[in-house]
């Protein structure tokens, strides 16, 4: 094993920032209290999460009460999803979303299909984008809900969410992002979005696992997620994951505050380091939206080889990267949405997701370009589909 | 999912890497739509494998097995090399993880589609000008794996 340990997964998920801990230990220990009772050591717990509320719902520009505590953003997606769908079932049956979903979405999406409702799953361009008018032309009497994520997860196109906000709102359809990978990324303000319901999660903005958010707008119409007890107004039944309230707001406090200088650094890492993929590796293709795009998110198809390969070998050096490769997901396809950009299926095998965060430095991109460029170079001279385009070469 | 210590020897080092020039049977499974591609170059002198090399497009554990069969056929009779089976592979590599188990399906198929080129070019089997193996889709090979996996 390597002796460098280099973490470019922040997509995936980021470490608990040490604020972000801090604030969180007293909440495990010394207040352990039940928000629901109504002696001390509880009202203490449940003034800690209605401050987190409060906190959530300054940075997002919603009110409080319109912000619910989930157990993680696949639960926001499934709860907005479906509960709008049931919620509004008399309403139409119709619900519009794309093709580069999250899974949450997504197959929350498909089981509602096999409930009787009816999908749209709007197609993108090369670069990940759908555009107001395809949304505006998907649109009938009977669509009760659009779901577009605010930027994606794999190659990092971030979506025209404030245009598509105003065509809802203007239809009077229940507008749902998801906004996981946005978030901490990107400046967002519901009201001025028009979004009606926003998906987030902790863990990907340096907070902890295991604990999400739905903002819902003030007379939306959303069925309870669970049945239980009166927690998050009736609306999601089961004692609070206060510790991990407590470190989603504050975590989010703390991205918000850092977006600038987060931003600046992490745009200066990608940028670069898409400059020089493109500079030192042949055959290579950047996927999504070369300014659309999330700041630390860099996604290249490299030509003639396998992704797994390619993360194992990283791997080995001290780096840890990603896949949209089949093989890295445990299925026969490849990454639906490099899919839905257009990828054949041999260069979405291909593909390296690099997703950089707060610790990352430009040492690091200096070993990446250091080791990236043979690993490649190796894994080709072991291809058969290599084997013509060398000889082509020659 | 995890490879064992073996797997990822014969990944990082993986044995008879390249081609055989004047190969006497040359054969290759799988397709670039699955994500895993395996070419086989084998050198017969005598009914015996002499030499053999591969080239394969695919993870950690293509590679591998690919090593590893490339390993377990060299200074065999053909004959012997045909009874390889996907399972002595995958246990000459001390096992693979159970959704990794069509790579070393795709081992076998590669040896058997090497020889079987060997006999058509030495005229001892019918040209019928296809391929059983290598023309398969990416869910028949899955799906066979499956069959295996009991």
């Amino acid at each position: 094993m390597s002796a460098r340990s280099i973490y470019f997964d922040h997509a995936a998920t980021t470490h608990v920032k040490r604020e972000v801990l801090e604030a969180m230990l007293p909440y495990f220990s010394e207040n352990y209290g039940n928000p629901s009772t109504v002696y001390t050591i509880g009202r203490t717990s449940k003034k800690a999460i209605e401050e987190a509320r409060e906190t959530v719902a300054r940075i997002i520009g919603a009110e409080p009460r319109e912000i619910f505590f989930t157990g993680s953003g696949t639960e926001a997606d499934n709860w907005a999803v479906k509960g709008a769908a049931y919620a509004n079932m008399k309403k139409g049956k119709h619900i519009i979303t794309t093709s580069i979903e999250h899974h949450a979405v997504l197959h929350a999406c498909q089981y509602l299909e096999s409930e009787g409702f009816e999908v749209t799953y709007l197609p993108v361009d090369e670069y990940g984008l759908v555009t107001p008018g395809q949304v505006e032309a998907a649109i009938r009497p009977d669509t009760i809900l659009i779901s577009i994520m605010f930027a994606n997860n794999e190659i990092g196109t971030i979506q025209p969410i404030a245009e598509i906000g105003r065509i809802a709102r203007e239809k009077g359809i229940c507008f749902h992002t998801d906004a996981v990978q946005a978030m901490g990324n990107i400046k967002i303000n519901v009201s001025e979005l028009n979004v009606d319901m926003l998906s987030m999660s902790a863990h990907k903005f340096y907070g902890p696992k295991g604990v999400g958010a739905l903002y819902v707008r003030k007379g939306v119409k959303l069925t309870s997620f669970m049945h239980g007890g009166a927690q998050e107004r009736g609306r999601r039944a089961s004692t609070e994951n206060v510790p991990g309230i407590i470190g989603l707001a504050k975590a989010l406090e703390l991205a918000d505050m850092n977006m600038e200088q987060h931003n600046r650094k992490l745009v200066a890492l990608r940028d670069r380091t898409i400059e020089e993929i493109e500079k030192k590796i042949p055959f290579v293709r950047l996927n999504g939206h070369r300014e659309k795009r999330l700041p630390g998110n860099v996604n290249f198809s490299f030509e003639f080889i396998e992704g797994e390969s390619l993360l194992l070998m990283l791997d080995l050096k001290g780096i840890a990267a990603s896949s949209g490769s089949a093989c890295t997901s445990g299925s026969l396809d490849p990454s639906h949405v490099l899919l839905a950009i257009g990828l054949p299926h041999e260069k979405a095998h291909g593909s390296l997701r690099i997703t950089f965060g707060d610790e990352n430095t430009d040492e690091d991109v200096d070993y990446l370009m250091e080791v990236l460029p043979e690993i490649v170079r190796r894994l080709r001279e072991m291809s058969p589909l290599y084997e013509g385009i060398r000889s082509s070469k020659e | 999912m995890m490879y064992s210590e073996k797997v990822m020897d014969h990944f990082m080092n993986p044995r008879n890497v390249g081609e055989i020039a004047d190969a006497d049977g040359v054969g290759q499974v799988g397709n670039a739509k699955c994500g895993d591609i395996m070419k086989m170059y084998l050198k017969i002198k005598n009914g015996v494998i002499t030499d053999v090399k591969f080239k394969t497009f695919g993870c950690g554990a293509a590679v591998a097995t690919s090593s590893m069969a490339t390993e377990l056929v060299k200074g065999k009779t053909i004959d012997e090399a045909l009874k390889i089976t996907n399972k002595a592979v995958a246990e000459a590599l001390d096992g693979l993880p159970p959704v990794k188990m069509h790579c070393s399906n795709l081992a076998e198929e590669a040896i058997k589609a090497a020889i079987t080129d060997y006999k058509r070019r030495k005229g001892l089997i019918e040209d019928d000008g296809d391929c059983n193996v290598c023309c398969l889709r990416c869910e028949d090979i899955h799906h066979h794996l499956n069959d295996d996996d009991e």
